[in-house]
């Protein structure tokens, strides 16, 4: 243990005695991490109710779902869906998953509760820029919400709010206008709160490290989250701009994103001069590392609750840890992709293919490093390396289907089908969501003191892991006969065969949607009435088993910082307190893996 | 639990490739000259996606089946060849076939997109609007007339915003709703948009093209097999996207030329 004066440079901050201090505006880590998780939770089961829609929709076009209309009177009248409104739904279901649920729980939960923890701080070094990240990403959530309430209601463009459907007004739908203009703001006032948690991060990783603590004894997944820190900061950063541009087409004029001489309603409109594909350049330079600030958190996560529950380190942390970096890098170059018959020039559609399918190589190699640990390892099963095994299952399915979309010459039979749909689903939002309650299962007992109830979560597991499998792969079936995503009922001749196929995956959807209730229940009964959780119950090694008390108090080590002796990993050796060595024992071992 | 969790994993994984080995849902039938090395790809792609798909699943379930067994005197052992050993293999095998795929996939695309139409292909225009395309045929002056965009209405039934009192080379355009194209001969498809981003689908054709509005774009095709196939949009659009679609009508010559005829008799 060494004094916390070694780290005089971080202003230090007692523990605050009002409720309000403690628990709402607080710039604990912890506690900011939780809100987190608790914006996340709300978040999620607004965007799968929201799903549950757009999936009853879809399979019975003119159904009446009793109650809709308490939603919106004229998105529903009748309690039957409008088309307009169901796009106005997946819109939202999109956005809030990709911003408030995939973003923000594997990077902003986790990793604010447990980054500092792991790398041995006792806090991150600006703990009010902390604090307003969540408090403004709150009020990204709210605008966004928000835009149910105007007149005509949230903005029916789309998750990647293509322009200039996005920015002429009103005048191209109902939520083209106000809602839109709610949407830009949400988002742009997101990417504020993401800067400021990715600066905290990456100054966390680097000038918070404890004695010991040198860049290769970190865990994978502080990895994770400081390669995905890394990615916000440069990512978020291009986004905001972007939906200031769309919000001044909108108030002030402008025509970054419209052309000349658009008719509208008959109506020649006041635009001109702008470019259409401006914005998705913008939009998919911020919105392909969106996939992996996604994913990498998740990967780093199941590398973490793995390698604890196979009892060993990965085969290599390091090449781990290279291919994570490399998957960041390579991000930003493959972001063409989603452009291949958007009208830019067909070369750049050849030479945005080959970083595309170069990044499945660095995704492999994860794979098999996964893979290759397992071999040998002694596997406990519970439910937190059940979802991080169903996590490698999920991320493989999904992973595949890259091989596709990363040729323009197979993107002319994909492109904007439900094989893309079916890909992006499983690759980030299915193996991050696995991710994420990966982690919920593994550190519950140290966010809250409780353990989870494990039988519960084995049939939460189950129920999931098939039934996503039941939504998910029939979408890439649906997707090579041609069925184009986004619409709201299949009214094309070819597209009539596909729909008892569509009606199977809203059941599917409906039941695993269901299955996650039990998630829930496990949640909240846990917090209060679970059984009381040992300070290590998965005899683990990394610094947030070693915290004094569980929860680890206010600052997070009791006055006393660990010093760090070990790889992060030093399991299946014969240590003094069983198979395993805690970061900060002083025991002499011999070390498995790469020494630092 | 994690013998059933493996056996779960390998069942999955068979019964996602039954219906791509049975064809069940796949391509539509190829109707174009140039859609068979795109048929190829998907094919040679399936292969090798498949396998991968396969291999790594069943690797996973074996590993889950067999390492979860309590063995309390084993020490941890590590893969043959350990990380190095799966890089190298990662590189190879993946590399060359990422780079396969690519090299082929790009001699597909570029078969299409980076050649010229021939001389004698047949220009068509299509314009893409909320939620309707029209087509245009230059007429007996082989000219298509210009577009004047403050002209366009669909309450004057003047889809295509056309001057036909004042430019000569409108005077015989024939605009249509629905497109028919003669079999076995070029098309030059010239193509914008008056209002937001479209697309233009039509799976059978191995055609797929958005529109961008403020730039006028062109594709080439043939069409081999007479028939009435869709025209889709897959650009989100508004409220009516799902509802935006054409016929396309592929004739013989004869046909077309009637077609062609009795349109032009109802402009």
């Amino acid at each position: 243990m060494h004094d916390m004066s070694a780290q005089a440079h971080v202003a230090h901050h007692a523990p605050p005695t009002s409720f309000i201090r403690k628990h709402i505006f607080s710039i604990d880590h912890k506690v900011i991490g939780k809100q987190y998780y608790g914006l996340a939770l709300v978040a999620v089961f607004v965007g799968m109710v929201l799903s549950w829609l757009m999936r009853l929709h879809l399979g019975w076009t003119n159904l009446a779902i009793p109650g809709l209309h308490w939603l919106s009177s004229t998105g529903a009248p009748g309690n039957v869906m409008t088309p307009e409104y169901y796009l106005q739904l997946m819109t939202m279901h999109g956005t809030i998953m990709v911003f408030f649920v995939l973003t923000t729980a594997p990077f902003a939960a986790f990793g604010n509760f447990f980054l500092p923890i792991q790398v041995g701080a006792e806090d991150m070094p600006f703990p009010r820029f902390n604090m307003m990240s969540f408090w403004v990403t709150l009020v990204a959530f709210l605008v966004m919400i928000s835009s149910f309430f105007v007149s005509d209601g949230p903005t029916l463009g789309g998750w990647t709010q293509y322009a200039p459907l996005s920015a002429v007004g009103s005048v191209a739908g109902p939520g083209q206008g106000m809602g839109v203009i709610l949407w830009a703001s949400s988002i742009a006032i997101f990417c504020i709160g993401q800067l400021l948690g990715s600066l905290n991060f990456i100054t966390t990783t680097l000038d918070m490290r404890t004695k010991g603590m040198s860049l290769w004894r970190l865990p994978l997944s502080t990895w994770g989250w400081f390669i995905t820190s890394v990615m916000g900061l440069t990512a978020f950063a291009v986004l905001m701009p972007a939906c200031i541009l769309l919000i001044l087409d909108h108030v002030a004029g402008t025509s970054f994103f419209v052309a000349s001489n658009l008719v509208l309603n008959d109506q020649l409109q006041p635009h001109a001069g702008g470019s259409t594909l401006l914005w998705q350049h913008l939009f998919w330079f911020f919105g392909h590392p969106e996939v992996y600030i996604a994913i990498v958190p998740g990967m780093g996560i199941v590398s973490h609750v793995l390698t604890v529950n196979m009892r060993r380190p990965m085969l290599s942390h390091r090449v781990l840890v290279y291919s994570m970096g490399a998957l960041a890098v390579l991000s930003y170059m493959v972001y063409g992709h989603h452009m291949f018959v958007s009208g830019m020039n067909p070369i750049s559609s050849i030479v945005f293919s080959f970083p595309t399918l170069i990044i499945t190589i660095p995704s492999t190699i994860i794979v098999l490093i996964w893979l290759g640990s397992l071999y040998g390892s002694r596997l406990r099963i519970n439910s937190a390396s059940l979802f991080a095994l169903g996590m490698i299952s999920m991320f493989i399915s999904g992973g595949v289907s890259g091989f596709f979309l990363a040729q323009p010459s197979l993107d002319i039979m994909l492109h904007a089908t439900y094989f893309v749909v079916g890909h992006f689903h499983l690759v980030m939002a299915v193996a991050a969501i696995f991710g994420i309650f990966s982690g919920t299962y593994f550190w519950f007992p140290k966010m809250f003191g409780r353990m989870m109830d494990e039988r519960l979560g084995k049939i939460h597991f189950w129920l999931t892991f098939v039934g996503a499998y039941c939504i998910f792969m029939p979408f890439h079936y649906a997707g090579l006969a041609g069925n184009v995503r986004r619409y709201q009922a299949f009214v094309d001749d070819y597209l009539q065969p596909l729909i008892p196929l569509h009606r199977f995956i809203t059941v599917a959807a409906l039941a695993t949607g269901a299955a996650q209730f039990i998630f829930l229940y496990n949640l909240i009964h846990s917090r209060y009435w679970g059984e009381k959780a040992p300070d290590n119950p998965w005899q683990a090694t990394s610094l947030e088993w070693a915290t004094p008390t569980t929860p680890p108090p206010y600052d997070n080590f009791g006055g006393k910082l660990p010093v760090v002796y070990h790889d992060p990993y030093q399991y299946g050796i014969e240590g003094s307190t069983g198979d395993y060595v805690m970061q900060n024992s002083p025991e002499k071992i011999q070390s498995v893996g790469e020494e630092a | 639990m994690a013998k059933l969790f493996a056996v779960t994993i390998i069942v999955i994984a068979i019964l996602s490739a039954i219906p791509i080995l049975q064809h069940t849902w796949w391509l539509p039938q190829d109707i174009s000259t140039h859609g068979q090395p795109i048929d190829e790809q998907m094919s040679e792609t399936m292969a090798e996606a498949g396998i991968s798909f396969l291999a790594s699943q069943i690797l996973l379930a074996i590993f889950i089946w067999k390492y979860s067994k309590p063995r309390p005197n084993e020490r941890i052992k590590n893969f043959p060849g350990g990380a190095m050993g799966l890089v190298i293999a990662a590189f190879l095998l993946v590399g060359t076939e990422v780079l396969a795929l690519g090299a082929f996939g790009a001699k597909a695309w570029a078969n299409i997109y980076l050649t010229p139409p021939s001389a004698n292909a047949m220009p068509i225009q299509v314009q893409a609007g909320q939620f309707a395309f029209y087509f245009r045929y230059p007429g007996p002056d082989g000219k298509f007339g210009p577009i004047h965009p403050d002209m366009i209405s669909e309450a004057n039934a003047n889809f295509m915003g056309l001057d036909t009192t004042h430019d000569a080379d409108s005077k015989d355009d024939i605009v249509t709703a629905e497109m028919a194209i003669p079999v076995n001969r070029e098309i030059h498809l010239l193509m914008h948009s008056k209002d937001l981003g479209h697309s233009f689908y039509v799976p059978e054709l191995r055609v797929h093209q958005d529109f961008l509005p403020g730039l006028d774009l062109a594709i080439h095709f043939t069409a081999t097999k007479i028939g009435k196939y869709e025209i889709v949009c897959t650009q989100l659009c508004g409220l009516g996207h799902y509802n935006m679609k054409a016929y396309l009508y592929v004739m013989s010559q004869e046909d077309f030329d009637n077609w062609l005829k009795k349109e032009a008799a109802m402009q």
